[in-house]
Order: C-alpha cells, then sequence, then structure tokens
C-alpha cells in the first residue's frame, strides 16, 4: 500500500517501498494553468531535499521543481516531454520522477494529507 | 507656451489642478519632505533653441578627426545601406515600446522572428534569441548559460585568444556571480589544445569559449575540440563578430552548443562605440536555458499566422531572482538593423564583403611588407580580413604619421604590434595610400 | 497599406538571383578560395533574396502593423513613454560621430569625449550624485553594474559577510533579478497597503550580512517614500549601501535628488526619463551614478578630464570591472544630451511637475469607475485594481484589450503584484489634456460597456490587425525560426 506525503512547495511524494513517485500536487497545477515545458532531470542524478531538480513552465508562469527528499533518481516520466499537458489533466497519476529514498526519517518532515490541504487554504 | 515639447497653457494647468483639488503645482509634493525638494533650478544652461543644439553639437562633432578606418579588434567599417537608415527611422518602429500588446505590435514581433532566423542561419544552430546588448555582454550571458545548463558545474574555460574586452566583461560577471574563470593559454596566436584537454581533465568544466576569428584576426583549426569539450561534459561556446560568418566555418558546424558575438560588423555604425548588437543562438535542446527575449510563430482566433514573445516564463519580470538573466529588452532596433541589412545583401552579398575584405587585408599584408618596415607576426597562419603586425617603428610613431595623413592604421597591440583590419571601404586607393605613409616613415619619427 | 504584404515573411519574398546590394570593388588580387576548405563554411546561410524595392515595401507595410508613441497615447506604466523629438535623430545620426572607431587615438575624439563627459556631468547635477559612467546598455545593465560597485566597495574594505540585498515585494522583477546575476541573495520586505516600505519591517532584517537595499521612488503605485531620509540613516547605520532605482525618476525631474535623499548608488534609464526612443525594446542606455567616496569604483572605461582641460579614456585598477565591451550606446547617450540642452534648466524644472500633475488629474477622473485601492496624491503613474464595478467579470485584460480597439496603447497590467488586477497607468508631461480628456472619455465609455454589454469587453479586441493569439500553443511547440515554419509546413 502507497502512502502519499506533501510539501509546503507543493510537491507529493508516493511511497512505494524504498522508492517514492515525486510529481506536483493538484492545487500547483491549478495555480500554473496550462503546463507547457517541464524540465526533468537524467537518470541517476542525485537529488537532495528541499533542492531543486527541474523547473516545471506554464504559458505565464515557471517554479522549480523541489525534491521533497534526499536520494537518487531511478526514472523520469519521458511522456511529460512531448505532453506536459498531462500534468493538468491528473497530476497524481503523472508524476514527474521516481527516486530511491535515502532515509525514510526524512518523510517525517513532510505534511500528511489533511495538513496540506490545510496550507492551501 | 511653456516649452516646445510640453502642450500645457496656464488654462490647463488650472482646469487640471482644480479637478485635483489643488491651487499650485508645489501641492502635488506635498507628501514629499520639505528638505528633500531641490529649491533652485538645476546649474544646467537655459532652453536651447533647435538651432542653438545643432550648433552645439556641430562645434563638438568638429572636433573629431574622421579618418580611413583600418582599426577593427571586434568592430569594423561597414557599409550601411540607405534603406537601412531610412527604415529605422520609420516612427512606428523607433517609438513603439517592448511588444507586449501583440495585437498592435505585429511589426516589432516579425522583424524579430526575422532576425531569429537570420542569425540561426549565420551560426548554423537552431535557435536565437531577439537580441543582447553587445557582443561582450552575449558571450558573458552565454557563459552563465553553460553554468545554469549544468546545474551544479560552476568553471569555465575560457581562450586568452578571445578579444580583450570580451575577456575583461566575461571576467566582470564571473568575478560577482561566483563563477571560476580559467584562462586557456595562446600558443602562437591560437588557443592551446594541450592546456585545454588537460584543463578539461581536471574536471567541474560546465563550459569553454573560444573565437572565430580571434582576437589576432586568425582562424584557428577547432577541429576536434568540440568532441574534446563534449566527452568532459561541457558545453562549447564560440565568439565571432557576425559578418565573417558569412564565409568562414560557422559555430554550429564546428559543433558548438552556443554561439555569440557583436553584430556591429552587419553593417551598423561603429558611432563611437554603440549601440551595439550581441547576438545569442543556441541548438534547441538549450532554447528554455537562453536569456533574454525569443519571439513564436502562432495563429490567433481566424488561423493566420501571428507572431507572439514566448517562453516569457523564463524571463526576469516572472522569475524574479530565478531567472535566467537580468536582461528585460533586447536591442529592439538594431534587430530591425540586422534584418534588413542582411535582407539586402543576402548570402552572395555578405560572402562578397568577406571577398572584399580578405583580398584587400592580403594584398595591404603583402605590400606592407614589402616596405621593409614591417612584417606578419604570425607567417603561415590563416586569416580573413585582419591581421596582426610586427613593426619596425614604433606604433605610437606609426599612428602620428598615419594620422597626420587621414588614416587610422589600426589598433595598438604593443610597442611594436599592431592589428590591422581591412573591408569593403577601403578602395585600392586607400591601401596604396597607408602603404606610402609606412614608407616614408624614417625609423625615428617622435611623437607630435 | 499593401494587404498583400501583410504577414508574409521576408523569406516569403525571395526569388532566387534577385538581390539588394551592390559592393564596390577593390581591384585587389587574392582569393578567399586560398584559405583551408576547412575553415570555410559548407553550406550558405539561409538568407532572403530580395529586390532593394521589395525589402523597402516589406518593412514599410510592417510597421503599419505596429503603434509607437508617434501614433498615439501610449500610458504604459512605469515605462515613460514620452516624446521622442525629432531633433534628436538628426543629433545622434551625425556622420562625424558614426564615423568614429571607439578604439581611435583620444587626441582624434576630444570632441565625443567632451560630449560624454558633458553627459556625465549633467547628469550628476539631475541625480545629486558625484559621478556618472555612461556605460550600462540598458536600467537592467544599471541595475547590475551598481550592484557590482556595492559588492566591491564592501570587498574593498575587506567586508566579506555582506552577501544580501533587501528588496521591496513590490519592486520591478528586475531588482532581484540583477541582485542573483551579480551574485548576492535577494531578501524581500514587504510593502505596506500603499507599497511604501515599511520601517518597522525594514530595521530587524538590517544585519551586518546586508550588501544593499533597493528601492524605487516613488515606488510602483505611484507613492513618494516619505520615510527615506530615515530609511538612509538606518541602512547606513548598518553598514550597507541604498540603491536607487531610476525607472521611475521622471516625477522628480526639477523636483527632488535621490543623492540628497541619502541614496549611493543609482542608475537612470535614458530612455525613459530623457526621452531616448524605446525602439520596439532598445537599444536603451542605464548611466550610473555614485556619490563622493564611490567614484573609483566605476566601471572601465571611464572618460576622464585631465588638469589641461583634454579629454582621456582610463581604465583604472581600482574599477569594478569591465561590463561593456565600449563605452556605451554612445549615440542613444547623444539623444538623451540633445532632449536635456533642448529643454534647460527651465525646461527640466517642468517635466517632473507636469508628469504628475497629469497623471492625478487622470487618477481623479477615473476613480469613479475604477477601484483605487490607494488614495492620495500619486507621482508620475498610479495603479487602479481593477474596474470598480466587480460584478460584470471584465478583468483588467479584457479592458486593456478593449482600449486598443479605441486607438490607445493597453497601461502595463498584472504589475504590480500588490494586487489581483493591477492596471497602471502613466501619461507622461507630453500629452495634453484634450489627449488625457479623450483617454478618460473612452476608460469610461468602456467601464459603462463592461455594465451594459460585458461580452463585448471580454471578446476585445475587435478592430486590431491580429485577434487572440494562441500563446499555449506558442510556448508548447515553439516555433521560433523561418526554418522551423518551413519544415512543419512541409510535414
Amino acid at each position: 500500500m502507497s502512502k502519499i506525503y506533501y510539501s509546503p512547495s507543493h510537491e507529493y511524494i508516493r511511497v512505494e517501498g524504498t522508492s517514492g513517485f515525486v510529481g506536483i500536487t493538484d492545487y500547483a497545477q491549478k495555480q500554473l494553468g496550462n503546463v507547457v515545458y517541464v524540465d526533468l532531470p537524467e537518470v541517476d542524478d542525485d537529488v537532495a531535499a528541499g533542492e531543486d531538480f527541474g523547473a516545471i513552465e506554464s504559458v505565464k508562469a515557471a517554479s522549480d521543481l523541489i525534491s521533497p527528499v534526499t536520494g537518487k533518481v531511478e526514472e523520469v516520466n519521458e511522456a511529460l516531454v512531448d505532453e506536459p499537458g498531462l500534468i493538468n489533466k491528473d497530476p497524481m497519476e503523472n508524476w514527474i520522477i521516481k527516486v530511491t529514498i535515502d532515509d525514510p526519517a526524512e518523510l517525517d518532515d513532510l505534511l500528511d494529507e489533511a495538513a496540506y490541504a490545510g496550507l492551501c487554504h | 507656451m511653456l516649452h516646445r515639447y510640453l502642450p500645457h497653457t496656464p488654462e490647463d494647468i488650472a482646469a487640471m489642478l482644480d479637478k485635483c483639488g489643488m491651487k499650485s503645482l508645489d501641492e502635488l509634493y506635498s507628501d514629499v519632505p520639505e528638505e528633500l525638494l531641490l529649491k533652485r533650478d538645476y546649474d544646467l544652461p537655459d532652453e536651447m533653441s533647435e538651432k542653438e543644439v545643432r550648433d552645439f553639437f556641430r562645434s563638438l562633432a568638429d572636433n573629431n578627426r574622421r579618418l580611413t578606418c583600418f582599426a577593427g579588434a571586434g568592430y569594423y567599417d561597414h557599409y550601411t545601406p540607405a534603406v537601412v537608415k531610412s527604415v529605422l527611422q520609420r516612427s512606428e518602429f523607433l517609438t513603439a515600446y517592448t511588444p507586449y500588446q501583440p495585437e498592435i505590435s505585429q511589426g516589432t514581433l516579425q522583424y524579430i522572428f526575422e532576425y531569429q532566423s537570420m542569425m540561426a542561419s549565420l551560426t548554423g544552430l537552431d535557435v536565437s534569441n531577439a537580441s543582447m546588448y553587445d557582443g561582450a555582454t552575449a558571450t558573458a550571458e552565454a557563459m552563465l548559460m553553460t553554468v545554469a545548463a549544468s546545474r551544479k558545474r560552476n568553471r569555465v574555460l575560457i581562450s586568452d585568444t578571445v578579444l580583450p574586452q570580451v575577456k575583461a566583461v566575461i571576467a566582470t560577471y564571473a568575478r560577482y556571480h561566483g563563477v571560476r574563470l580559467d584562462l586557456i593559454p595562446e600558443c602562437y596566436g591560437a588557443t592551446s589544445r594541450q592546456h585545454l584537454d588537460e584543463m578539461l581533465a581536471e574536471g567541474d568544466v560546465a563550459g569553454v569559449i573560444v573565437a572565430s576569428p580571434n582576437r589576432f584576426g586568425i582562424l584557428e583549426d577547432f577541429s576536434g575540440v568540440a568532441d574534446a569539450v563534449h566527452g568532459a561534459k561541457a558545453l562549447l561556446v564560440m565568439n565571432s563578430p557576425a559578418s565573417a560568418l558569412g564565409a568562414i566555418k560557422s559555430p554550429g558546424e564546428w559543433g558548438a552548443d552556443i554561439a555569440a558575438g557583436d553584430a556591429q560588423s552587419l553593417g551598423m555604425p561603429l558611432n563611437f562605440g554603440g549601440p551595439y548588437l550581441g547576438y545569442l543562438c543556441a541548438v534547441k535542446s538549450l532554447m528554455r536555458k537562453m536569456p533574454g527575449r525569443i519571439v513564436g510563430a502562432t495563429v490567433d482566433d481566424s488561423g493566420k499566422r501571428v507572431f507572439v514573445l514566448t517562453l516569457q516564463a523564463r524571463e526576469q519580470h516572472i522569475r524574479r531572482e530565478k531567472a535566467t538573466s537580468n536582461i528585460c529588452s533586447n536591442q529592439g532596433l538594431m534587430a530591425l538593423f540586422v534584418s534588413v541589412y542582411l535582407s539586402l545583401l543576402g548570402a552572395k552579398g555578405l560572402k562578397e564583403v568577406n571577398r572584399l575584405g580578405y583580398a584587400g587585408a592580403h594584398y595591404l599584408a603583402e605590400r606592407l611588407a614589402a616596405t621593409g618596415k614591417m612584417e606578419l607576426t604570425y607567417p603561415g597562419t590563416s586569416y580573413l580580413n585582419e591581421f596582426v603586425m610586427t613593426t619596425v617603428d614604433k606604433v605610437d610613431d606609426i599612428m602620428a604619421a598615419s594620422v597626420a595623413a587621414g588614416i587610422l592604421p589600426g589598433v595598438k597591440l604593443g610597442d611594436h604590434e599592431i592589428m590591422i583590419a581591412v573591408t569593403e571601404m577601403q578602395s585600392r586607393a586607400d591601401l596604396d595610400r597607408y602603404v606610402e605613409v609606412i614608407s616614408s616613415l624614417s625609423g625615428d619619427v617622435k611623437d607630435n | 497599406m499593401n494587404r498583400e504584404y501583410y504577414g508574409k515573411l521576408i523569406f516569403e519574398h525571395s526569388r532566387k538571383g534577385r538581390g539588394g546590394y551592390r559592393l564596390p570593388s577593390n581591384g585587389c588580387t587574392p582569393s578567399i578560395d586560398e584559405l583551408p576548405a576547412m575553415l570555410l563554411r559548407g553550406d550558405a546561410p539561409e538568407l532572403p533574396e530580395v529586390d532593394e524595392p521589395t525589402v523597402v515595401r516589406h518593412y514599410n507595410n510592417m510597421s503599419t502593423n505596429n503603434f509607437g508613441v508617434d501614433t498615439g497615447f501610449y500610458p504604459l506604466g512605469s515605462c515613460t513613454m514620452k516624446y521622442n523629438p525629432k531633433i534628436n535623430e538628426e543629433i545622434a545620426a551625425d556622420p562625424v560621430i558614426a564615423s568614429l572607431h571607439p578604439y581611435q587615438p583620444v587626441a582624434t575624439v576630444q570632441g565625443v569625449l567632451e560630449l560624454y563627459y558633458t553627459l556625465q556631468q549633467m547628469l550628476s547635477e539631475i541625480g545629486g550624485m558625484s559621478e556618472f559612467t555612461l556605460n550600462p546598455y540598458a536600467g537592467a545593465h544599471g541595475e547590475l553594474t551598481g550592484l557590482m560597485i556595492i559588492r566591491a566597495y564592501h570587498a574593498g574594505r575587506g567586508d566579506d559577510k555582506r552577501v544580501k540585498v533587501i528588496v521591496p515585494d513590490s519592486a520591478h522583477g528586475t531588482n532581484p533579478a540583477s541582485a542573483a546575476v551579480a551574485g548576492l541573495k535577494v531578501v524581500e520586505v514587504k510593502s505596506r497597503e500603499d507599497g511604501t516600505v515599511d520601517v518597522d519591517d525594514l530595521r530587524p532584517l538590517l544585519d551586518d550580512t546586508v550588501a544593499a537595499v533597493m528601492m524605487t521612488n516613488p515606488n510602483t503605485l505611484g507613492i513618494f517614500e516619505r520615510n527615506i531620509p530615515e530609511i538612509a540613516t538606518l541602512v547606513h547605520d548598518a553598514g550597507a549601501l541604498l540603491y536607487y532605482d531610476g525607472a521611475n525618476l521622471n516625477p522628480l525631474v526639477g523636483v527632488s535628488r535621490p543623492g540628497d535623499m541619502g541614496f549611493d548608488v543609482m542608475h537612470i534609464n535614458l530612455h525613459k526619463t530623457f526621452s531616448t526612443p524605446h525602439g520596439g525594446g532598445g537599444p536603451g542606455a542605464g548611466p550610473v551614478g555614485v556619490r563622493k567616496g564611490l567614484e573609483h569604483l566605476l566601471p572601465n572605461p571611464r572618460v576622464v578630464k585631465r588638469t589641461d582641460g583634454t579629454l582621456d579614456i582610463e581604465y583604472s585598477g581600482d574599477a569594478l570591472g569591465q561590463v561593456t565591451g565600449t563605452l556605451g550606446n554612445f549615440a542613444v547617450a547623444m539623444r538623451a544630451l540633445s532632449y536635456i540642452l533642448s529643454l534647460g534648466a527651465g525646461g527640466l524644472k517642468m517635466v517632473g511637475r507636469l508628469a504628475t500633475l497629469n497623471a492625478n488629474y487622470v487618477k481623479e477622473a477615473l476613480r469613479d469607475a475604477y477601484l483605487l485601492p490607494v488614495d492620495g496624491v500619486c507621482k508620475h503613474e498610479f495603479v487602479f485594481d481593477g474596474l470598480a464595478d466587480k460584478s460584470t467579470g471584465v478583468t483588467t485584460l479584457n479592458v486593456a484589450k478593449r482600449l486598443l480597439d479605441h486607438g490607445y496603447h493597453a497601461p502595463t497590467i498584472y504589475f504590480p503584484l500588490l494586487f489581483h488586477e493591477s492596471l497602471m497607468i502613466e501619461p507622461t508631461e507630453t500629452e495634453s489634456k484634450e489627449t488625457l480628456d479623450d483617454f478618460i472619455r473612452v476608460m469610461h465609455d468602456i467601464a459603462r460597456e463592461a455594465a451594459e454589454s460585458p461580452e463585448l469587453v471580454k471578446s476585445a479586441p475587435h478592430n486590431t490587425p491580429v485577434r487572440h493569439p494562441d500563446d499555449t500553443a506558442a510556448a508548447l511547440h515553439p516555433v521560433v525560426t523561418y526554418k522551423e515554419l518551413s519544415d512543419n509546413a512541409q510535414e
């Protein structure tokens, strides 16, 4: 069973075993509007909690993608290269990167769904 | 009448103040602390009539020497077609702001699109931005681009053969931005390959900057350089004067990822330093790392092809401190200059400009060497329209004697080294006159 | 205009075998083909082949799809779109000056150096500064240069802790971007409702890691920062310097000087305050001035006057370095000098006052129909938060586009970020009461349309050469060259 954590910078991580799928939240995609580009890292890149691993752009806005955890990129969602708008269609289904989680304790610093929902209101 | 630029009559001012519930113009500044108000007029001259303004400039413009120009070093004396001047004075182009409202800015947007298309093709790369301030700052932005693209690396190598003013500006940007900039030594007028390879092997290199032609006018052989740079996961930046790219191997053909340089050589008046234009082109994969504006084609709601500023999310007004650059303009009108100039000349005309420069430069170098007063500093190297001579006489003496004869003989590189450029502007008679001046030097000419 | 020409690219007029040039011959025999083939271009660049008349018609027709200050009223907030005098263009096109190479011996360019030096001195008088450099190419470039001066100042005192720059959240987006390029970390200070800086919020931020505070005065809402003397004292007591973003200098021309307010470093946008044409985005110029004690840090090269009265170009080891290839956009600087001479001390005295009068007049005339979030006297510009009546659903973007239908350029919209529906209007001093009255009438008409037939406004513009370009498609699949355009057409 997977568990989902949220960051205050509007990324989520869906944890499955020792890995997690990182994407942006539904709230974030609505704020951005039509996503036109996702700047993806490469497989095997190191990512660090609280640091950017890429960027996401809409017509009128752009923001860094901040990694919720420290680890290594296992996979990137290549489908977003040709169709970045998938993020608007279903941001939870269309994750951006899959990472190996170095230290599961870092997850405790993130928000659960209720706490995150509180943040968005 | 207040002033010819100011339409307000005393009645207008009174009526408008009344609308604001005020009695005097000074009341508009009632919120400014008293001690900050300037209680006098500026210590500046009184209002001048147009004629007086014209006379003022005329008197000072005449206190300059207009010379037959053999100086280059990045800025060249080329011909400006009359059409270019005429188009640039169209006030719809001249007095427009940044094309933020595409519905009433298609003129600006379209010429920028044309400019981008021409510069991308000229540099042999995929994309161009809408232009930058000048060649030096454009190359500095290219340096920052390589660091941003590499994400983690923070070291850039620059060849010592890049123009000094370009190196100086890049050094400034690097120092303040916190980029480690290392100089690749020069060897017989070219970038030392051995040093380049060693420095790449040291690692952490985000970008390598070279020039073609370089600061001695030499066309370096960059065979294998792009592979070596890419092998070290770095990006290759090439700096060139735009006009030369009409004839010499383009940055794209050498395998460069980014081309940056000055487009002044595309017929822009020297104007004692500007305005010129810096171009910045790149391979498509770096498009979103490019600083500055980019114009793209799209359609409007009637399906008509139209042009808009695109990829604006990268820019400073949206990204603020996260932007790829702080630039928030382009050289607008000078991009129009390039579009019109290259439309008139086309590929054949630009090639012809280079043919003339080559022919004149090589003729002059040979004739100057024949005087016995100077010789090529780097014999055996290839050059286009600019070359360095080692002189018997002091360059200062050559300068003085030539200026007296109405000739700017080149740019001084050292006490006995001068760099000389030839373009289509110098006639055969000009070249021969230069040779005459040099022949007549006694060898002991003193400064006067 | 000739509609046949509309929208065609110059490449689409190209026919093989045509051309628009004729070069002189120098009769020299060496041939470029002597160069090793590997140093020469393989393929010719793809440039159009067109005759001269076609080029002229193409660009002249294109220009008619543009709107400039010479076309009509351009109330674009924070851009100071004033009239660009024609004499300045003639001055800037002087054939002798046009021929001068930037590396000519100084003895042969004393005239232009005198012009350069004269403008330096005049800007120092206007800014209340000790010295100016004209080198920076634009406002943003001036900011970058100014911040480098500030870093060099701290470094020169051996103080390397100062890595932060404080910027109000109402600032132009360029400020934080310039700070980042200069290697400084940006700290935002919240502004009050009127966009002015709250001294109490600023005070705790001013520690020994702060290099500078950047401000524009009046701020982006057109409100004068009346606490500026107190802010300057606080900043200086903390060992930091105060930077003046000259983007909003126009209302203070002839009225008040940044140097007298306590600013240490400033830039001036010649293309705003001193009427050099915007040229569709450039070239501009962003001269930078400094107070006494900082002159040695100004960038190389510098124009200096020797004791014998001759002028020289100097490269100093104390300077922050070089930020331009040359002495800057010289021909732009000459336009500004021509403008200052044309107005003279007496004319300049009226510039700020009339710019401020025009802005307040428009504000007072429209505040019944548009929401004025910050009351009180404004300076050169002011900001509405959209229409007063929020029930119609008509947005600031709609109002802006509808203005285009009426032959006016749109104001600056959605900036500053302090309000959701920002509509920023700056009329400048060169607009007559009649022009402003007509603009006011149109703005009232639009407000009325918004109430009576909102769809008409929401679907604007209706009369412009193009309507509703698809920005999303442009960003999603960028097509930025003619080659990409023709490749796509072939697919």
